[in-house]
């Protein structure tokens, strides 16, 4: 619901004035109308949340594959739709089980074995908790994917989280209506004096020259109820919006784009920022870790180009051998590359949240199973990084309100952490409700961020 | 009959109606109004003009302040992560603390590399986990600005650096040839086995141990009476009687964690249908805080310690007439005697006297009562302390002739800590090479030429060997701070090895435990026990006796005032003073901050016209006396306590530091060493022919004990005799009954549900609800809980003038309850300690009186408090009945928006200890997973919730249901007693369910009556005494529920309490 109005656009001026940079440290309660855009908002997020643990190929492709395999090109690995071509092992399915769960134990006698470990120079990391089942999602998502051919099968998934761009049409109808009709109020009433002055003046009813409309103590005050309506209404808004840093995007040392990386090469979000998995923070890679696939990958040749926010062309070439100079790493000479000599790279810090917020990554991300994509957007189309989220609380709160838990509705099913819900689970069992929410188990409380 | 009062200062016995009026302002000092005259607010200094000029400058700055543009926040990874490393997920390294000769296996908590908390090591069995407070604050000495940072040397009187560590080498080793004569490594005690191998291998090495406070009386008593030169383990779990002969063996003496644990087993009541504890009479001049833990307590002149050993050796061997002391004395000395020898194998007699003569007739009576083999081991000999007094006399005589020519030092101080310190200095003078190895700039480093700082346990490598057959390992758990070596690197260089002391110690260790993974293994356990006793037990021989009971009775008897020296729980000897945590620990009975003083009896300041008055107890400002020892003077302001012998005045050493020391120690306090005295063969800490005069002067000292009124209410702490609890089971949860009824007393009605006009408080009683419990009989007062609540929270150091003006932040405190006859003050019955935190009442009235509802109730229990929403009101604070919220009066953090917010105008500037806090190598020390607060918001204990939720989420993570143990709170771990049991209340299984379930009749809450419910639960303390009913006051209790209808039951109710008032 919003409405694009004048005063709207002013505030964006002024804003332009002073961009996201505000400090401030209170308002933290969103008024009534910020409140029902986030719950707007937030309920684009919630939709956008896919369990990538489930029996899904794609998923299990993302996450356990997509770091060293496309299934177009070869990376660290052979592209896998052309490995599944030649079906090396005469459709034994068994073997094809085996060399995932653990390579290392195909025999050295096996010749595509050796064949691959001379290519590659490496084995493949063992996958031993995948089922047969999986396995085979994985291929049938590898399959369908080749034979949609390049460009075929790499839409991204999951809603854009622009939802505050759009406004809704209804509203802009409103808005210009009640415009409209404010203005020809006003003409009218313009005209209605004025035939009122042209009769008394045809009457001869001799009256004082009529107020003019910006003398007229009416509108004088009609202005101003109307102005200190809107303008506290904005102001107010603003001042919660202090500190507050949505689409802050700065300028990193390295052109680093997501989209090539996370969207295009399809490698997944963990294998980089690993650290979201056990940790609060989801840390920012370390210099070797880019090394890791860019010691092979030296020049940007195939990928889309590349524009900068000013629309300046960028040169992805010339942003790796940004990255080779932190490493130390001479591209003609890697063989001598000594990697305790690379210095780290200085990153730009984006979401930053206050020092009384504690967020855990890991909470997200392992057990609240929240892909990234909620709360930083469709980061696999964001060349350069922005925040997306306001990352306020009333966000957060929202989010908590109406996310589901992982509860352990029946045996078996779920995690086992909420057994200990009772009363929750005979409510469940009586009909009293269907489904728990973050809310429901203290996620409100002061305490559960705040310490 | 007399009755029993409980009472914190002297004013509640002499003048309470007074002390009412006082308490009833928050502050007692005026409130820093500048300019309100009488002239009227316009003609004032700052008249209203000015007043709106302030106003409207300090609107605009803060709007342009926050107007401003954030700064860009950078966010750098590693170049190359270590592989086992995750940021923000701390790892525990097991590791030792080692301060001298104290010897405390750890576990060192590092998060992203730096070292933030010390927990105890749970898998050595003698600490089982245990710590002390000075174990808990060394992980801030690691962050100490005022450590020496690089070798240096010392060019016309001032220190140069060095460097690099082979030009220090090369130096030092020039200068080491040309100095000739002897080469002389001065330490003190070294308990590591490693570095004594290093240092027996260095050639033509002299090795001095010399202690701060030394044990070297005892040490050749031990071997007079046939142990060796030896001190052997002690078990006081399995004691039944405990004689301590001046020794504060939970405090300062030995290995205190340890031995607090084994006493703590014989004092908690395990089956309270059939309670059994075990007995402790402490002989002491002072009131020390085992001595505050005893059964029965009897004093003696310091000088009469000798006599009290004989007495009661020959009253145990029924020696006719033997008894020589007098008075109370002798029938103290009779009873105990008596104890004994009913006791025989069951009991233990302990004496902290440096006097050899005295521990000699200590062996006597241990061998007599049949302690050898029983409670006393000699198979596992201890190594805490090896110093003999006379060899480091005998340097000295040495160093004065000149036939020193270099003298290495290594944790010793004697310019500070010998009693004689000028003739040590003098002594340094005529040595021609002096090297230290210490950490900081003290005052024996200042003399030398070469200082070559050792690093920090925190950094090292190292093996420690607390006794025999147990070594505890530390590895480092942090890259050098600074361009500091271990001394034992340095050794090995100059004795011509070229291995640094990693390579030595590790091949050592790797060729004892026969294999890198066995090392490692080792490393990782942090400990290693052999099962086998590592030593022969050697046999008592009573050779010396007959000879030392006639050395001892030729002893003079002395009249007049006697000085003694003791060691604060926190500060020790004072290698730890530059510890603001340490420094603003109240001592543990003074619950004084920040000072040391004289400790004088309520004779003794009657005599010097001290009238224990409202004057004198409720404002800071303290007498001050000059004290006379000898050649000593010195100017110490004054506490006067209950229960110390009337001669007797006691000093805390450790105290007076010089500037180097930095900022916290500088200027605090006097220093207490040159009042010992020497006999002939050991150091006495104490002195006779003192004189006091009293100065006419006040100094001000800042104790905590008066900050927080129960506003007149009595019902906080419960304390009652072994024989009357024995004969009144009921009289503790009867009197809790009355409480509760005298509240609501509604036939078929609910107390926790229906008395009161909220919520059912009930609602939140299900599935996990945290609960603590508190024995007040295993809790011995030490404070290491303070010191660990501190780290874990980031509570912070105000300094002095700050706990002066009752702003100390501790979000727990240790109250102290002097029991005594109500009529007799000095007539000191007992010490109750009571941990004091925030009791997260289920209905609390905290939470009512918010207007921004900064604190609520959570499902879980806890009391929250939101620090980014208070306003700062302090509704909360007053409305809290046990005055455990903490308000930032100042931002003691530095975490304000304003820059340089610290220094106020109006209120004064903080004390320099603050800027040291707020130095950037100081905050490392800081928690990352909990908010540093700024000025102007409450804060309180949280019940750790920083590692509740972290223990749940680990649960979930691993997919399982929470066990008891996940989460354990930091005063919790930090208790050597563990005294203190954290957990979900509701889940029967649970310690802390179990505990409460299993100790009803002494279970209570403080002020029951109150109906907020409280989550901490409180076991009452038990004396185990003969008395039965001289203890039952409860009157106090009693007379504020007479109304309510109830019985002469009161009589027979337990003291409840704190006495009319209290702050």
């Amino acid at each position: 619901m919003n409405f694009y109005t004048v005063p709207d656009l002013l505030l964006r001026l002024v804003n332009g004035f002073y961009p996201q940079f505000f400090e401030s440290t209170s308002a933290m309660i969103p008024c009534k109308p910020t409140g029902r855009r986030v719950i707007f908002l937030i309920s684009f997020f919630i939709v956008s949340v896919v369990n990538i643990w489930a029996q899904d190929g794609k998923a299990l492709f993302m996450s356990k594959c997509a770091s060293c395999h496309n299934v177009f090109k070869d990376l660290t690995g052979p592209k896998l739709g052309e490995v599944l071509d030649k079906d090396q092992y005469g459709g034994d399915t068994k073997k094809t089980y085996q060399w995932i769960r653990n390579a290392a134990s195909m025999a050295s006698s096996d010749p595509y074995y050796s064949d691959l470990k001379s290519k590659y120079g490496s084995v493949m990391l063992s996958f031993p908790d995948l089922k047969d089942a999986e396995i085979d999602a994985i291929w049938d998502y590898i399959n369908k994917t080749y034979a949609a051919g390049p460009g075929g099968g790499k839409k991204p998934e999951g809603d854009t989280a622009t939802g505050d761009k759009k406004s809704n049409p209804n509203a802009v109808i409103f808005g210009v209506i009640s415009l409209i009709l404010a203005i020809i109020a006003l003409i009218l009433m313009q005209i209605n004096s004025n035939l009122k002055k042209m009769s008394d003046d045809a009457e001869g009813i001799m009256r004082p020259d009529p107020v003019p409309f910006y003398k007229n103590k009416v509108y004088i005050t009609l202005f101003s109820i109307l102005l200190f309506v809107v303008g506290g209404y904005y102001v107010t808004k603003g001042a919660i919006g202090l500190g507050r840093q949505k689409n802050y995007q700065p300028e990193q040392p390295i052109y680093y784009s997501h989209k090539v990386h996370a969207g295009i090469n399809q490698i997944n979000c963990l294998y980089c920022h690993g650290s979201a998995w056990d940790s609060k923070h989801a840390a920012i890679p370390s210099v070797n870790v880019c090394m890791n696939c860019h010691k092979a990958i030296s020049t940007y040749e195939k990928g889309p180009k590349l524009y900068d926010e000013n629309g300046d062309e960028i040169n992805g070439t010339a942003e790796i051998e940004k990255l080779y100079k932190y490493a130390g790493f001479d591209p003609k000479n890697p063989s001598v590359w000594n990697p305790s000599k690379s210095k780290p790279i200085e990153w730009i810090k984006i979401h930053n949240l206050p020092d009384y917020v504690y967020f855990n990554h890991s909470q997200h991300v392992r057990t609240g199973k929240v892909q990234c994509q909620s709360c930083h957007g469709e980061i696999t189309a964001m060349d350069e990084v922005k925040q997306v989220s306001e990352l306020s609380m009333g966000w957060c709160v929202n989010c908590h309100r109406q996310t589901k838990v992982d509860f352990n509705y029946t045996a078996g099913k779920g995690n086992k952490f909420y057994s200990i819900y009772e009363k929750f689970h005979n409510d469940i069992k009586n009909g009293k409700m269907d489904s728990v929410t973050v809310e429901h188990i203290g996620g409100l409380e002061c305490q559960k961020c705040h310490y | 009959m007399s009755q029993n009062k409980y009472w914190q200062n002297f004013a509640e016995v002499n003048d309470p109606e007074n002390l009412h009026k006082f308490s009833k302002d928050e502050f007692h000092d005026e409130l820093p109004f500048e300019g309100f005259d009488d002239k009227g607010l316009v003609d004032a200094k700052a008249p209203r003009r000015d007043f709106l000029k302030y106003l409207g400058f300090s609107t605009a700055a803060a709007t342009l302040a926050a107007s401003c543009k954030i700064p860009v926040r950078k966010a750098i990874p590693y170049a190359n992560k270590p592989e086992n490393l995750v940021p923000g997920v701390a790892k525990y390294y097991a590791t030792t603390y080692v301060q001298d000769g104290d010897v405390v296996p750890v576990v060192a908590k590092v998060r992203d590399g730096r070292p933030i908390k010390i927990e105890g090591n749970e898998l050595y069995a003698a600490t089982g986990g245990g710590t002390s407070a000075r174990a808990q604050a060394s992980v801030l000495d690691l962050y100490d600005m005022y450590r020496t940072r690089y070798p240096m040397h010392k060019v016309k009187d001032k220190f140069e650096e060095i460097p690099s560590f082979e030009q220090t080498d090369k130096l030092v080793g020039e200068a080491m040839k040309a100095a000739g004569g002897q080469t002389v490594l001065l330490t003190s005690t070294v308990v590591s086995p490693s570095a004594k191998e290093i240092i027996g291998k260095f050639p033509g090495l002299r090795h001095v141990q010399y202690d701060a406070v030394s044990y070297s009386g005892m040490l050749l008593a031990n071997e007079a009476s046939g142990f060796g030169r030896k001190i052997p383990s002690y078990n006081f779990g399995t004691t039944q009687v405990i004689v301590s002969l001046g020794a504060d063996f939970l405090g300062t003496w030995l290995s205190p964690v340890e031995f607090a644990r084994g006493y703590a087993q014989g004092r908690k009541i395990k089956d309270e249908k059939n309670p059994v504890m075990s007995k402790h009479y402490q002989f002491e001049s002072y009131l020390s805080m085992t001595g505050s833990n005893a059964d029965e307590r009897f004093t003696h002149r310091p000088s009469e310690a000798a006599a009290v050993a004989l007495d009661l050796l020959n009253a145990i061997n029924g020696t006719e007439g033997a008894v020589t002391l007098t008075g109370p004395l002798e029938a103290a000395i009779k009873k105990v005697a008596a104890e004994l020898n009913a006791h025989k194998g069951e009991a233990l007699v302990v004496c902290g006297s440096n006097d050899k003569n005295v521990q000699v007739i200590v062996n006597a009576i241990n061998n007599a009562i049949g302690a050898y083999g029983t409670t006393i081991n000699w198979s596992i000999p201890v190594n805490y302390r090896q110093g003999i007094d006379s060899e480091f006399e005998q340097l000295l005589a040495d160093m004065e002739t000149g036939t020193v020519g270099t003298v290495m030092i290594y944790g010793a101080n004697p310019a500070y800590t010998y009693y004689h310190a000028e003739r040590f200095k003098t002594a340094l003078k005529k040595v021609k090479l002096i090297v230290s190895f210490n950490e900081k700039m003290d005052e024996t480093t200042e003399l030398c030429e070469y200082v070559i700082p050792n690093h920090h346990y925190l950094e090292s490598w190292g093996d420690a060997e607390p006794c025999a057959g147990c070594t505890s390992f530390m590895q480092p758990t942090i890259y050098p701070l600074f361009k500091t070596r271990p001394y034992q690197t340095s050794l090995l260089k100059w004795s011509g090895d070229t291995r640094d002391y990693e390579t030595y110690f590790k091949e050592y260790w790797i060729g004892k435990l026969g294999s890198e993974e066995a090392f490692n293994k080792a490393l990782q356990d942090g400990v290693k026990e052999d099962t086998q006793p590592a030593a022969s037990a050697g046999s008592y021989s009573s050779a010396a006796v007959a000879k030392t009971a006639a050395a001892i009775a030729a002893y003079k008897k002395t009249s007049g005032a006697e000085v003694v020296l003791y060691q604060k729980v926190s500060m020790g000897t004072g290698a730890q003073a530059g510890n603001p945590w340490l420094q603003e620990l109240p001592d543990p009975v003074s619950k004084a901050t920040w000072d040391n003083y004289a400790i004088i009896s309520i004779k003794k300041a009657e005599e010097l016209g001290i009238k224990l008055d409202n004057d004198y107890e409720y404002f800071p400002h303290k007498p001050v006396i000059e004290l006379t020892v000898g050649k000593n003077k010195m100017d110490l302001p004054v506490l006067v306590f209950p229960g110390m012998n009337a001669d007797t005045i006691a000093v805390a050493v450790g105290y007076g530091r010089n500037k180097a020391m930095g900022v916290t120690a500088d200027g605090v306090g006097k220093n207490g060493y040159p009042l010992a005295t020497f006999n002939g063969t050991t150091v006495d800490y104490y002195a006779t022919g003192a004189t006091a005069t009293n100065l006419q002067k006040k100094y001000k000292i800042a104790q905590t004990q008066k900050h927080n009124s129960y506003e007149h209410r009595n019902e906080v702490v419960r304390e009652t005799t072994l024989a009357a609890f024995k004969k009144h089971p009921n009289i503790i949860p009867d009197y809790n009954k009355h409480l509760r009824d005298a509240f609501y007393n509604k036939s078929g009605g609910n107390f926790r549900s229906n008395a009161t006009l909220y919520p059912d408080p009930n609602r939140r009683q299900y599935e996990i609800h945290w609960g603590m419990s508190i024995d007040m009989n295993a809790c011995n007062g030490c404070g290491a809980c303070v010191v660990a609540c501190h780290a874990e929270n980031n509570v912070p150091v105000v300094g002095k003038s700050e706990v002066l003006r009752y702003h100390d932040m501790h979000w727990l405190r240790i109250d102290r309850y002097f029991v005594s006859d109500e009529k007799d003050p000095d007539n000191l019955k007992a010490v109750v300690f009571q941990p004091m935190l925030c009791q997260h009442c289920d209905n609390a009235p905290c939470e009512n009186v918010c207007p921004v509802a900064a604190t609520n109730h959570s499902t879980e229990g806890i009391n929250q408090m939101a620090y980014n929403r208070c306003i700062g009101t302090r509704y909360c604070a007053q409305n809290c009945p046990y005055k455990v919220r903490r308000f930032n009066w100042a931002d003691y953090n530095g975490t304000d928006s304003f820059p340089n917010n610290r220094d106020q105008k109006l209120v004064g500037k903080l004390d320099p200890v603050i800027e040291q806090m707020n130095d950037g190598l100081t905050r490392m020390v800081l928690n990352p997973d909990v908010t540093v607060r700024s000025r102007g918001v409450i804060e309180k204990c949280s019940f750790c919730v920083q590692k509740i939720q972290a223990a749940k989420l680990d649960a979930k993570k691993e997919n399982r249901m929470l066990k008891d143990g996940d989460v354990k709170t930091a005063c919790q771990t930090a208790c050597p007693t563990s005294a203190i049991v954290f957990g979900n209340a509701v889940d029967k299984e649970s310690v802390v369910a179990r505990i409460n379930e299993e100790n009803k009749l002494r279970s209570f809450h403080v002020l029951e009556l109150l109906h907020v419910l409280p989550n901490i639960t409180y076991m009452a303390k038990i004396r185990n005494t003969d008395e039965e009913d001289a203890n039952w006051a409860g009157e106090h209790g009693a007379e504020e529920h007479k109304d309510a209808g109830h019985d002469k039951k009161e009589d027979h109710m337990p003291a409840a309490t704190k006495p009319e008032e209290t702050h």
